[in-house]
């Protein structure tokens, strides 16, 4: 039996006394897409904090792929294959698309480290970094200032610096979020071309965005799972119509 | 950053010839001599930028390499019987890796904390070569005919001389430069402006920082080596606060993270050290009149600035024609 991509148990994070993610326990099974939902607040974007290694947590363990990864660094477990992107963007804004990506696959190469070598002269690396935009169909942005993109622009070269990655474990904290709707069925359907040996744990609030795409989905509320099951039987939970309708 | 870097490597090429042609336009030694302090200084300032410009770290520590690096490379030849290259290089060896140790301790804390740890670290040096006088001559400093001859040529010529150090500006320039674009380069700076970005991209951050301040330090330890050679003398003072602060001082007024600036900072500075100290015994003061302005008007340094200004110039006949009309309108209504 293969170990699960991510494996979650007694997860604990305070702020200052007050829980942000209470007793959260979670399997991921490799090659699974599972959907995080909840409202505003639930502790969503703490638990994948969490899980990217951002801060610590206060209780609680975490394993990827097998490999307990609790007291390991982010940049560590970065290199075990995951990946993620943010809600709130966090780009180079003063450089161009190709080279926010360039950075990105950088991450994961020795020549990160050397202090002579010119990283304009890796011609293969840059060639890259455009067919990876390409695959999110901004390569015709390439050299263009993130500063001088689009929103949407934006969002989409966050998932390609995190596909850039090449990763086994990909979170998404609300990718959709903010988009047009012809936006939104971009970034669908481009997470539909996603190998599917590949984990992705997409986070979302809006209930009816992203349902589709979920082959277990569990819904957070006050820092704790309060529902998990595959789509029919988290939409016919009373307790999922509680935390969307009850607040 | 990327696109500008053809028209930098013209400009170098413009002032490296400039300054090679620098001895035939000024015959007198007095100004030869102010041409070898600024490049000195141009090192070691462009070393800190590394730190400060390109990895976003403000220290006011850096006249611990520079300090550091003169002591021994005088000590060593002057008292411990060390030949000439043997000093210099186990000066330089030996202040690099103080910089690992300052580096470790400085690199446990950023921004304010990290300023901080390095004023502190800079003091204790500065009070073990102005108490330990068994060994540092205390406030007397320690000083002898060390200018090395190379392939036998006489340094204690100034002309000669300021065309070593040249040397050493150059490679600074050309090693920094590639620094700059290089992948632990550009790791730093992401580190600087996205650190959690970066972590979570695989990079560890304070491995990157650490390895960038030893390089900074490494090229402080350069300039101090120089800086030994040039005075054949060195006291508490290379190792004071006063001269981390003018260092950093160069950097901000002459733009940090640009190639330049620092060498531009560190001309401003050395000339108005020593050709207005002649007039004004205030100097300082006058330092801190210039910077001041330098803050009001360029706040992002003299080399930006003059890019900028540059810029607006270009710029000013559109400009002013579309804002000479809302004008007109307005006495018309
Ligand atoms: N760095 C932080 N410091 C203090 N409180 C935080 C921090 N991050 C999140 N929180 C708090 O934790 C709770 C959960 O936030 P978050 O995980 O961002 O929710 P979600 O992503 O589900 O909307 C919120 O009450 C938020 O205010
Ligand atoms: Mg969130």
């Amino acid at each position: 039996m293969t170990a699960p991509a991510l494996e979650v148990t007694g997860l604990h994070r305070f702020f200052g006394g007050l829980p942000a993610v209470r007793d959260v326990s979670m399997r991921v099974p490799v090659g699974e897409r599972r959907l995080l939902l909840g409202p505003n607040g639930a502790g969503k974007t703490t638990l994948f904090n969490l899980i990217a290694g951002d801060f610590p947590a206060s209780r609680g363990e975490i394993r990827i792929f097998g490999e307990n990864v609790t007291g390991k660094t982010a940049d560590q477990r970065t290199h075990l294959g995951m990946a993620r992107t943010y809600q709130i963007i966090t780009l180079f804004p003063k450089n161009t698309l190709v080279h926010n990506v360039v950075i990105s696959l950088l991450g994961l190469l020795k020549l990160r480290f050397n202090p002579l070598s010119d990283i304009r002269k890796h011609t293969a690396l840059w060639d890259e970094a455009r067919s990876i935009l390409a695959l999110v169909g901004l390569e015709h942005l390439a050299e263009r200032t993130v500063a001088d993109t689009s929103y949407g622009e934006k969002r989409r070269l966050e998932i390609a610096m995190a596909l850039a990655q090449k990763p086994k474990l990909l979170l998404l904290d609300e990718p959709l979020a903010g988009l047009s709707a012809d936006e939104r069925r971009d970034v669908e359907r481009l997470l539909q071309t996603i190998p599917r040996d590949v984990t992705i744990i997409m986070i979302e609030h809006d209930m009816d965005v992203a349902l589709a795409f979920a082959d277990v989905i569990t819904v957070m509320q006050h820092g704790q799972i309060v529902v998990e099951g595959n789509r029919a039987e988290v939409v016919a939970d009373p307790k999922t119509r509680e935390v969307y309708l009850g607040h | 950053m990327i696109r500008a870097s053809r028209q930098q490597a013209v400009l170098a090429l413009v002032a490296i010839a400039a300054l090679l042609a620098m001895p035939w336009l000024v015959t007198s030694d007095y100004y030869i001599n102010i041409a070898t302090q600024i490049v000195i200084a141009a090192i070691l300032a462009m070393s800190l930028n590394v730190l400060v410009g390109f990895g976003g770290m403000i220290s006011l520590g850096h006249a611990s390499y520079l300090g550091v690096a003169a002591y021994l490379t005088i000590y060593l030849s002057t008292h411990a019987g060390v030949g000439a290259l043997g000093s210099a290089l186990i000066a330089i060896g030996a202040t690099t890796l103080l910089a690992m140790l300052f580096g470790y301790l400085a690199l446990r804390a950023s921004g304010l904390g990290f300023l901080m740890i390095t004023l502190a670290l800079g003091q204790i040096l500065w009070g073990i070569a102005y108490r330990w006088a068994s060994l540092t001559g205390g406030d007397n400093g320690l000083g002898g005919p060390i200018r090395p001859r190379p392939f036998g040529i006489d340094l204690m010529n100034p002309t000669a001389f300021f065309y070593f150090t040249l040397i050493f500006l150059v490679l600074a320039v050309w090693l920094i430069s590639r620094f700059v674009q290089s992948g632990l380069g550009q790791s730093l700076q992401g580190a600087r402006d996205q650190p959690r970005r970066m972590r979570a991209l695989g990079y560890n951050v304070w491995l990157i920082q650490w390895l960038s301040f030893v390089f900074a330090g490494f090229w402080g330890a350069i300039a101090g080596m120089l800086y030994a050679y040039y005075h054949q003398f060195v006291s508490p003072q290379a190792l004071h606060l006063t001269t981390s602060a003018e260092t950093l001082l160069m950097v901000v007024a002459g733009g940090t993270g640009t190639l330049f600036g620092p060498v531009v900072g560190a001309a401003l500075v050395v000339i108005l050290k020593n050709v207005v100290s002649a007039y004004i015994t205030r100097w300082l003061m006058l330092l801190g009149v210039v910077f001041v302005a330098i803050v009001l008007f360029m706040p992002e340094g003299i080399v930006p600035g003059l890019r900028r200004l540059r810029e607006t110039m270009k710029m000013r006949p559109a400009s002013s024609a579309e804002a000479s009309l809302p004008a007109a309108e307005e006495r018309t209504t």
